[in-house]
């Protein structure tokens, strides 16, 4: 039987900043950055949300849009690199907060940008296996960078949660396939605050290899070739990447267009292919096909080949905000309140 | 505060669970053993009832004097909001700018961190009220 | 049960009191009210002390023995209770006072109040002060204890009851009589802008709105009614007292801008004592916020619902006034040292009905009455008193 997503929900958070306004804090052309990277403006969290939240939010947007017993998840996986505690499961929250608790496998995952996808892949063996009947897998970030830093220009917060099973789903995994080496291109040692980059190295032989070969490769496994698709979405560290790698892979704009948060939410990490697939899930039709590529650092890329089906129809979008309107009713920061909401000013102890 | 102290209440605090009375079916929040309307008839009838999340903003006030754990937020609304239920709950008020608060505004919970034991220590998650969704 | 008078009465200074320690307070005002009523300590037979949370402002608890022993009462053996109800510990442990020696248990019964606050920072202060409400569904939200109050603000206003302005004019007036209160935090006349335009702590309520964190301690000696006169000549009568519970968090009340505590605590007094609101020629009620003082005056029967914003706006309740209202500045200007608050207010009633009260005499009053709250209305005691 297939395996596919059930249900889906996403979270970006209310408060954005622009590339401009960090520019002018740190004396450089911000102007010039946004463009650079594509990026207008990026979300930001406010200081009483985390992954924990955004995951929360995002998973009951996700079991509003259907009936689905949560009794009946049997695994919860919740992939970040901001995970709020080092120790202590961020899972076990949510899947107390959409009651699917006790009787499910819950774990979080970690590998830079991709651990949601992954978890993704863990539920569809799960699910594909019998093993479970219904599972989510959430990515999910609030990614800092060092201020000053040009990761600061990016990182952001946000994520998306799917539901996967067996049963009215509501698009179908063709097939999957990862691509992973040892590429140490951006890291984040344990207790520090802030990641380290490779700068320029990040991008060759690092995203555009790793997310080039997992693209090819499933579309070679499928057989398919970029015109037999209506969407590609990309990881998206930036709002070019994702274009330049498209395009290298001989897809048009129309075809990315609709996946491409970054240019307003800034790079989601965890959360960039989740969130770039709910926007795809919000408008599509039966019969839409999307190719989804995740990255995460470190390296390695995680490929999905999906076919939305008929059930898409009668799905209840409405019963959860939709990527649109979280685009909607943002409320922009100065650098100083951002700083204040991202922990970034010493306080008193 | 000690983590049990603040465990046993996760249901009421993620989910608003408060309870019914089965005799007369009034909701309360949090959970009550014992019915206030029907006192001892009520003595074992008390079930488990999660609210729905929605209801109406009976009042609030925009806190500027505000404990140091919620300092960043200042200042931030809290409400005490009437849910679709009937009974009343008290909350902070999120996602919404200050001069769009008004009584009888629509609101849903929303999960939030609500407090921490400091950097080291436990984070409380619990709920929060966001303008109404739907 | 016997009938039961005050002869004597004590009470510090309020306000920050860098020099006193929580036992230097406390036993001031004991051992003044001791003096007046010219006991000379060995009559004494119980002791009740009202104290909010000494635990948590000085770390210290089992404060009824603390005051029985620096007040020389220890090696008498003295049985002394310490009572707890919030903003109602002080007015409580009086009411305790009363019933001791109503029932004949006890003759001489020293009631006392204190509270130390300024020995820690605001902010800790004021997270203890949140815990009279209920802390784990209240206070740990965020809400805070003056948050509270401003929501029945809030409504109040909402509902037409008052205006902001005639809210404001609570301060002004508590002010306009703590400036006669040589006791008193706040000895200094206020005008409205002042209110409206000090710093918010909590829509619409402002610092002028809130009582002050205060140091200070307040007593009064108790004994049979018909004893009284071997004590002194201007006894005052214990005409009636009524207590009440609410709910713990002020959301779980259908009506918010109305304590029914107070309500029922004021029907039992009234009923005890035979008399009316209209018999009323004082009274001293528990504004720890303006606010508070408006529901007290229409919850306690003087004004109808929505009516006493204005008479406090016309000048009604000023000295002079048809009914004066805290005429010791209350809470707001004489200083809010929680545990001692209740007991002050009785201290307040009797210099009144003694004609003790110098510049801020209500003249020819007979009848006094105090209204005390502990958390947001959720423990309300009611005593009525009047002259022998």
């Amino acid at each position: 039987m297939d395996v596919g997503i059930v249900s889906y929900g996403a979270y970006v958070p209310r408060y954005r900043i622009t590339p401009m306004e960090i520019g002018r804090v740190w004396g450089q052309d911000g102007k010039a950055m946004s463009k650079g990277l594509y990026i207008n403006s990026k979300s930001v969290p406010s200081p009483d949300e985390d992954v924990v939240t955004i995951s929360a939010q995002a998973a009951r947007g996700m079991m509003r849009r259907v009936q689905v017993d949560p009794a009946d998840i049997g695994a919860l996986y919740v992939g970040s690199e901001s995970h709020p505690y080092a120790v202590k499961p961020t899972g076990t929250i949510v899947a107390e907060a959409i009651e699917a608790s006790p009787e499910l496998c819950v774990a979080d995952l970690e590998f830079a940008c991709k651990a949601g996808t992954a978890g993704m892949q863990m539920v569809m063996g799960m699910v594909g296996s019998g093993m479970i009947r219904y599972g989510v897998a959430i990515g999910a970030d609030t990614s800092q960078g060092a201020p000053g830093d040009a990761l600061e220009y990016s990182a952001s917060a946000g994520g998306a949660a799917f539901l996967i099973g067996r049963e009215d789903i509501i698009a179908r995994f063709n097939g999957t396939l990862s691509y992973t080496t040892d590429t140490p291109d951006f890291w984040r040692r344990e207790g520090q605050p802030y990641p380290s980059h490779g700068g320029r190295f990040t991008g060759e032989p690092a995203y555009f290899k790793h997310v080039g070969e997992a693209a090819r490769r499933m579309m070679e496994r499928m057989g398919t070739s970029p015109g037999d698709y209506n969407h590609i979405v990309l990881h998206q560290p930036n709002g070019k990447f994702p274009q330049r790698m498209a395009s290298m892979l001989g897809f048009s704009d129309e075809q990315v267009s609709r996946g491409l948060l970054t240019p307003m939410v800034g790079n989601t990490y965890s959360g960039a292919v989740p969130l770039g697939l709910a926007a795809v899930l919000d408008v599509a039709k039966p019969g839409d096909r999307i190719l989804a590529v995740a990255y995460g650092s470190g390296a390695g890329s995680d490929a999905f080949d999906i076919t939305v089906t008929d059930a898409i129809k009668g799905f209840d979008r409405g019963a959860a905000p939709t990527i649109d309107a979280m685009m909607e009713n943002t409320r922009e920061l100065d650098y100083a309140t951002y700083a204040k909401y991202r922990g970034k000013i010493l306080m008193k102890g | 505060m000690t983590v049990a102290r603040f465990w046993r209440d996760i249901p009421s605090r993620y989910n608003l669970y408060g309870s019914r009375c089965s005799g007369c079916g009034k909701v309360y929040f949090p959970m009550r053993h014992i019915c206030p309307e029907c006192r001892r008839s009520s003595i074992g009838k008390m079930q488990r009832h999660r609210l729905s999340g929605k209801g109406r903003v009976h009042s609030f006030s925009v806190v500027h004097d505000a404990p140091p754990q919620l300092a960043a937020l200042k200042p931030y609304a809290v409400a005490i909001v009437e849910m679709d239920e009937g009974v009343k709950v008290t909350g902070q008020l999120v996602d919404v700018d200050i001069e769009e608060i008004d009584i009888g505004m629509g609101v849903e919970a929303v999960l939030r961190k609500i407090g921490d034991e400091g950097p080291g220590g436990i984070i409380h998650y619990g709920f929060k009220f966001s303008p109404r969704f739907d | 049960m016997r009938e039961v008078a005050v002869i004597g009465t004590g009470v510090t200074q309020f306000g920050e009191l860098w020099d006193h320690s929580f036992r230097q307070v406390g036993i001031q005002a004991g051992l003044e009210a001791v003096y007046d009523a010219n006991l000379s300590g060995s009559e004494i037979d119980a002791m009740y002390i009202g104290n909010m949370s000494s635990g948590r402002f000085i770390d210290q608890h089992h404060i009824g023995a603390l005051i029985a022993d620096y007040s020389g009462m220890a090696s008498h053996n003295v049985p002394s209770t310490r009572i707890e109800a919030a903003g109602a510990s002080g007015s409580l442990a009086f009411r305790q006072g009363v019933m001791a020696v109503a029932s004949g248990m006890h003759d001489v019964v020293v009631v006392g109040g204190a509270e130390k606050m300024t020995d820690v920072s605001d902010d800790a202060s004021n997270f203890i002060l949140n815990s009279a409400a209920d802390q784990q569904w209240e206070s740990m939200m965020g809400a805070t204890f003056a948050s509270l109050h401003a929501m029945i603000a809030k409504r109040y206003i909402h509902e037409g009851y008052a205006t902001r302005e005639q809210i404001a004019q609570v301060a002004v007036k508590s002010h306009l009589h703590g400036a006669l209160n040589p006791k008193a935090q706040f000895q200094r006349q206020i005008k409205l802008e002042t209110v409206l335009r000090s710093p918010m702590v909590a829509e619409p309520l402002t610092m002028f709105d809130c009582s002050p964190i205060s140091d200070g301690a307040a007593a009064v000696v108790l004994c049979p009614l018909d004893k009284a006169h071997e004590y002194t000549d201007k006894p005052v009568k214990v005409l009636g007292t009524g207590q009440a519970s609410d709910t713990l968090a002020l959301y779980q009340r259908p009506d918010i801008c109305s304590f029914g505590a107070t309500k029922v605590a004021s029907r039992m007094a009234y009923d005890i004592a035979g008399v009316g609101p209209e018999d009323i020629d004082l009274v001293e009620v528990h504004d720890d916020y303006t606010i508070s003082e408006l529901l007290a005056l229409e919850d306690m029967g003087f004004f109808p619902r929505g009516e006493a914003g204005r008479a406090v706006e016309s000048g009604e309740t000023e000295i002079g006034g048809r009914l004066p209202v805290n005429t010791s500045g209350g809470l707001k200007a004489r200083g809010n040292p929680i545990g001692a608050t209740g007991v002050a207010q009785i201290v307040e009633l009797v210099t009144q009905l003694r004609g003790d009260a110098d510049k801020r005499q209500v003249k020819g009053a007979k009848t006094g009455m105090a209204q005390s709250i502990g958390g947001t209305g959720s423990t309300a005691v009611i005593t009525i008193m009047g002259v022998a």
